[in-house]
């Protein structure tokens, strides 16, 4: 049995099997069929909801994919849907009103989700529309009327017919482990070492943004689920001796957070990593627990020097991020056994992230390269270059460090790296980009380093933090 | 208080935003509904060699499975006369290509045990490509050409000459909601069938057919589509027949939506194009004779290739006087998805051939191109000119569109700022492209160019509309209600809006070809004013009485018990009588319009009818080299200026700045309008720069021709980001010389090819990072940078 609040009333869930979507539950049970279908995948948004949580620093209010969450993944929170934003007596919410009055739907179809996340981001003070909407595609209008609703509905307070939460969340609390037919829902680290070491058949759910294709798209089984969102110690940032331990559990939205005074570069990259909605489901222990090869966290947390810590039970190992990634598909790890958290060790920032995909934002990497290189001097006096997109895994580029290494940062030292990559990767071909393609843009970009750190040539179409998060 | 030339909101806004709009998913089913998924081939050629639907059967929740073998008679779902089996009947055509159907008590159940069957195939090399299909000589008609002078004599006699090629990738519809149909039994054999589609009268005659029931049988109702763009003209004739089987079999209600990844793999997109071109020119750029031929990829099956093809010739002149020219067109079937109506409707790629040509002179006399566009346009007004078709240019208002634009935009400075920053940019370089539009306006099979509308005036005075076009987003039904308002002198508030119905208006034509309120806001004001002449003429021929009521509406009552009964005699004759401001007026006084409507009830005076439209003016027919020659009533034009930025260590780039200036004629909803200018531009700019479709080339395990890009996740329409950061759009003061609806013009498809100037800009960055390579569509990042290494030496 599950309870969370929807659009403002308690309703609980007796049964529900751990993979129904919440998109489904809405339209099908529900009969709520204004949060729309659009591409089950969580590439369009057309699905977005707000979901509100409290945790220590009180109630959040984030919008996500509907149609790749499950259902479990709601108790204890309060969700509101395109339903439920307007007065009691029907009069608009201040961003419903705006994209009326701006021309910001035609077919209508996307709005709702469009809506939803305007009115997160309304409700959250985020003027930072470009991004706040990269996760809602819209076909008909070309968004220009949309971002100028989203403007105009800035201006306008949260209405006072919004309802505060908390006391509602803090009803919903829960403690304690949980579980039911087929999942399980941990209540710490502890517990999920636990159960996961007794059920190594399991499937570990964080954000589901992965997982939840497998279900939608894949029908691929899953077993009995583990869903990690309760387990708040996961969830943690924290300073430890030289360096920040990043939990498995933070998101890749905390986790820019975390980034942007550290590594700004690293902050831009999760910008564009995936969409607002992706990145406040989307957990950075699952983008390196997947292995995929073309995940954007990885390349940068290489060349950071990162590492990362498994456990099984009570046992924990720790090892170079870099070498867990053992093959395409195969990674360092035990049948019960899981990322606990990444260690990112204090330097000096000299990291450069450079994402390279078909569309500027929410893309996959067709080659994703990231580099820190540490100067005495002109000199480099020490390299790490990580690609993504290049080989089966995200990979060190070894051969180019080691060309860059201990020399002066010249054109000759970048020549001799680019040359370099050949050795280290053999990319494939595939519909985001050719093998040749990405060779020559892994090359270009260690040009673009040198050209931008060393030579101060302006090389970027859009820098980094040219855009605030909050208002 | 006019409705019409206002910026009136779409009248689904208040709806769309709450989440209240219902589209075809979204309508309650009826208890015990049954949903259905097609399966599908797994193969792009060959032969299916064993089909098992037992394990489909044995699925959960499973409760009936039609295979080709349960059909005495295949049923045909093909808009064109070329028969398209709604099932694989034996040869696998394109992977994908629906096998069999499934129908189980949910939409999840049916998708997964579509995938149970056991399936065998003997596989056979498959033809993707336009080289492979010319080299096997499949070809869906013998080519057709047309030629106007004697283009080669003039390409021998000219100074310049150049060749090239360009090719033009295709693009997917990526309408937000996916297709979708339900279909619901009624008494004997009548069939309601809810379908987001742009051609319902098709659906009708096809679920008819497939029933085996006259037309008479079958109704078709659409609210609103969740986007169509082309893409739901015929594409939704396979989910209303499976549908409508089932529900014939079964007596159940039946619902199908694709899954986005089925609906991107099995239905059509726009048509791949390949142009060879040669042409000859003089000093100042100016075309003494063309000769362009057009490969066009079709896929599969007819559908709507041969008009698309045909409308790719009629734009191969665009804005531009061909004194000779010879266009040849080759129609080409490969084993893909059948290609299928996208705004435009080839129009977009027959004008991409010749904005490349004007490139590449440009290029080749090392002129602005904006110049030799100048050169070569069509002379203004009606100067008698003809296209390479035939069809006398009589409203050609390019020139004072591109002279107010270039002023708007500031273009030469802007030109001039652009190479200077180009000149101490090594890694970024900027470039600027104007290009103009001019797009012919009618279906070019001319027994299309008809509409009806069905308009009922109740006693209260309100009023409902129907007519045969749909709502797709474009505001169609906002601009169609606010003629019926004006035509009666109402607020468009009392003017309801109500589903297109094939019960209501028969024997529509698709909402296509930008028709959609050319048409039906004529036929809608022709039973407007059936209604209201009808009015008039009793309203001032006799005394009036009417029962008045309060302003909530309500009869009122005098202290006695008796209605309040008012009168009144105009004086004037019927045509002098003013409907307007809610009023019915003869100058002196006037009564409420509903008052006017409850007079005439009383009188007996019909309140209901019908409007018919058939625009004037057309003769064409495709097959036929002489006679008159006119296959559109008038021409919408534009034009667009981008500037775009180039990262060209990566080919990655940024749309800066668009400014456009697009003919509406005398608009009906400018903001409706700017709309579809917005949204066609960025569509139109997705469709050459970051929309790739990719299909698999032969492997170790199949021989190749799956859509790899058949989800978002890899097929990048533009995101919020990519519309141009600054972004001026105006609407260009003109009447169109046609007496059209309210001298407006038609807006649905014309903006697309704006987008053209996003590719042509991009080209002339490339040529700022010193690469002379002409560029094909789309012009994605990885085009752009092979474009800049190319002289270098590094390209691939």
């Amino acid at each position: 049995m599950i309870r969370f609040m929807l659009n403002g009333e308690i309703v609980t869930v007796e049964g529900a099997a751990p993979t129904v979507t919440l998109l489904d539950w809405l339209r099908e049970t529900r009969g709520l069929t204004g949060t729309k279908e659009g591409c089950n995948e969580g590439d369009c948004g057309a699905c977005t909801v707000t979901v509100s949580t409290l945790d220590d620093t009180g109630v959040t209010h984030q919008a996500l994919n509907a149609c790749i969450l499950f259902l479990p993944q709601l108790a204890g929170k309060a969700l509101r849907t395109v339903e439920g934003i307007a007065a009691p007596d029907g009069e608009l919410h201040p961003v419903q009103d705006a994209m009326v009055a701006e021309h910001g739907s035609q077919c209508g179809f996307c709005t709702p989700g469009f809506v939803m996340s305007m009115y997160t981001a309304h409700r959250t003070g985020r003027v930072d529309h470009d991004d706040v909407l990269a996760g809602n595609l819209c076909r008909c209008t070309g968004y220009a009327p949309i971002v100028r609703a989203a403007q105009r509905a800035a201006s306008r307070p949260v209405p006072a017919w919004e309802i505060d939460e908390r006391a509602m969340l803090e009803a919903l609390a829960l403690s304690g482990d949980m579980s039911g037919e087929g999942l399980h829902l941990p209540g710490s680290t502890a517990s999920l070492a636990a159960i996961y070491a007794a059920h190594p058949n399991a499937t570990i759910v964080a954000g589901a943004t992965d997982v939840g294709l497998w279900v939608t798209k894949q029908f691929r089984p899953v077993g009995p689920v583990i869903f990690t969102h309760r387990v708040g110690d996961l969830a943690r940032i924290e300073r430890v001796q030289g360096g920040l331990r990043i939990g498995a559990g933070v998101t890749l939205s905390r986790l820019r957070g975390a980034m942007a005074d550290r590594h700004p570069d690293f902050a831009e990259l999760i910008r564009r990593y995936g969409s607002v909605q992706v990145r406040n489901a989307a957990t950075i222990g699952g983008n390196i627990a997947n292995g995929s090869p073309i995940g954007d966290g990885p390349p940068a947390l290489i060349a950071l020097g990162a590492e990362l810590t498994l456990r099984h039970g009570e046992d924990r190992r720790r090892m170079p991020l870099e070498d867990f990634f053992l093959d395409y598909g195969k990674q360092d790890r035990m049948p019960g056994e899981f990322v606990e958290s990444i260690f990112v060790p204090d330097q000096e920032d000299t990291l450069a992230c450079y994402k390279l995909s078909k569309r500027f934002d929410q893309d996959i990497s067709a080659v994703c390269g990231c580099f820190a290189l540490h100067m005495d001097g002109d000199v480099v006096a020490g390299a790490r270059i990580a690609f993504g997109g290049m080989a089966g895994t995200p990979k060190r580029a070894h051969a180019a460090e080691a060309a860059l290494t201990g020399q002066v940062l010249s054109a000759q030292a970048v020549r001799d790296a680019q040359d370099a990559l050949t050795q280290d990767f053999q990319p494939l071909s595939d519909m985001r980009a050719s093998a040749a393609y990405r060779m020559q843009a892994a090359r270009n970009m260690i040009r673009r380093y040198w050209l931008e750190r060393v030579e101060g040539v302006p090389t970027r179409l859009v820098g980094p933090k040219s855009e605030t998060g909050v208002a | 208080m006019a409705s019409v030339h206002q910026p009136k909101p779409h009248d689904s806004g208040p709806l769309h935003v709450t989440g209240a709009a219902r589209y075809t998913d979204d309508i309650p089913a009826p208890a015990g509904t049954l949903h259905l998924a097609f399966g599908l081939a797994a193969v792009a050629h060959g032969v299916v060699t064993s089909l098992d639907l037992a394990p489909v059967r044995a699925m959960p929740g499973v409760r009936l499975v039609l295979g080709p073998d349960d059909f005495a008679r295949m049923p045909d779902v093909s808009p064109s006369p070329a028969p398209e089996p709604l099932l694989c009947t034996g040869e696998v055509q394109f992977h994908g290509q629906p096998l069999f159907v499934v129908a189980a008590d949910t939409h999840l159940q049916a998708r997964h045990a579509a995938r149970a069957a056991k399936v065998t195939f003997e596989e056979r090399e498959p033809i993707l490509t336009i080289d492979q299909a010319l080299a096997a000589g499949r070809l869906l008609e013998d080519p057709l050409e047309w030629e106007k002078g004697s283009p080669d004599d003039a390409l021998g006699t000219a100074p310049h000459r150049a060749q090239g090629r360009i090719e033009v990738g295709g693009q997917e519809h990526f309408y937000l909601e996916g297709q979708a149909a339900m279909a619901v039994p009624g008494d004997g054999d009548e069939m309601l069938v809810h379908a987001s589609t742009q051609h319902p009268s098709e659906i009708q005659h096809k679920v008819a057919q497939a029933l085996d029931v006259p037309f008479a049988e079958v109704t078709v109702q659409v609210r609103r589509m969740g986007g169509g763009f082309g893409g739901k003209e015929s594409q939704g004739n396979a989910l209303a027949v499976a549908c409508a089987l089932v529900a014939q079999r079964t007596g159940r209600a039946v619902k199908m939506r694709y899954d986005r990844d089925d609906d991107m793999t099995i239905t059509g997109k726009r048509h791949e194009i390949r142009i060879d071109y040669d042409v000859g020119f003089d000093d100042t750029g100016r075309i003494a004779a063309v000769v362009f031929d057009q490969y066009v990829r079709c896929g599969w099956s007819a559908d709507l290739s041969l008009p698309v093809a045909d409308r790719a010739m009629l734009h191969a002149d665009n804005a531009y006087d061909l004194s000779a020219a010879r266009i040849r067109s080759t129609r080409l079937l490969t084993h893909t998805c059948s290609n299928t109506a996208f705004r435009g409707f080839g129009g977009p790629q027959g004008m991409v051939g010749i904005e490349r040509v004007i490139e590449h002179i440009a290029a080749h006399l090392d002129r602005d191109p904006l110049e030799v566009r100048r050169a070569n346009f069509y002379a203004p007004g009606n100067t008698g000119q003809t296209t390479p078709y035939g069809m006398q240019v009589e409203d050609n208002v390019i020139h004072g569109i591109v002279d107010q634009l270039t002023e708007t935009s500031d273009y030469s400075a802007r030109r001039a700022q652009i190479a200077e920053f180009n000149a101490t940019s090594p890694v970024i370089k900027r470039g600027i492209a104007l290009t103009p539009v001019k797009f012919g306006i009618s279906f070019t099979l001319t027994q299309l160019n008809q509409a009806g509308a069905l308009v009922n005036v109740y006693t209260d005075g309100s009023i409902r509309l129907n007519h045969g076009g749909t709502e797709m987003g474009q505001g169609l039904f906002t601009k169609v209600a606010a003629v019926a308002a004006d035509a009666f002198g109402v607020d468009a508030t009392h003017v309801k809006i109500t589903a297109t119905d094939t019960a209501k208006v028969p024997n529509t034509s698709a909402t296509a070809a930008s028709s959609g309120s050319d048409m039906n806001g004529m036929a809608v004001k022709a039973a407007c004013e059936t209604v209201r002449d009808r009015m008039a003429q009793h309203l001032c021929t006799a005394k009036v009485l009417w029962h008045d009521r309060d302003e909530e509406g309500k009869g009122i009552i005098d202290r006695d018990g008796h209605p309040v009964i008012r009168e009144h005699a105009f004086d004037c004759a019927p045509d002098d009588l003013v409907f307007a401001a809610d009023q019915v007026s003869d100058g002196t006084h006037s009564i409420p319009f509903w008052a006017a409507v409850q007079a005439c009830y009383v009188a007996r005076i019909s309140l209901s009818s019908t409007g018919y439209y058939a625009t004037p003016k057309l003769a064409w027919d495709r097959t036929q080299r002489s006679g008159p020659r006119r296959p559109f009533y008038y021409f919408a034009y534009g034009a667009a200026v981008t500037e775009v930025a180039l990262d060209t260590l990566t080919g990655e780039n940024r749309i800066l700045r668009t400014d456009i200036l697009h003919d509406c004629g005398k608009s009906l909803n400018p903001a409706l309008d700017i709309g579809q200018i917005e949204g066609g531009y960025v569509q139109g700019a997705g469709w050459l720069t970051t929309e790739e479709l990719v299909w698999t080339p032969p492997g170790p395990a199949t021989m190749g021709g799956r859509l790899a890009t058949h989800a978002p996740s890899t097929y990048k329409i533009p995101g919020c980001a990519d519309r141009p950061r600054v972004f001026n759009v105006a609407l260009y003061e003109n009447e169109n010389v046609e007496a059209t609806i309210h001298r407006s013009k038609a807006v649905g498809e014309p903006p697309l090819m704006l987008g053209i100037s996003a590719l042509m800009a991009l080209q002339d960055a490339v040529r700022a990072a010193g690469s002379d390579v002409l560029l094909d569509a789309p012009a994605t990042a990885e085009r752009l940078l092979n474009a800049i290494e190319t002289p270098r030496g590094s390209g691939w």
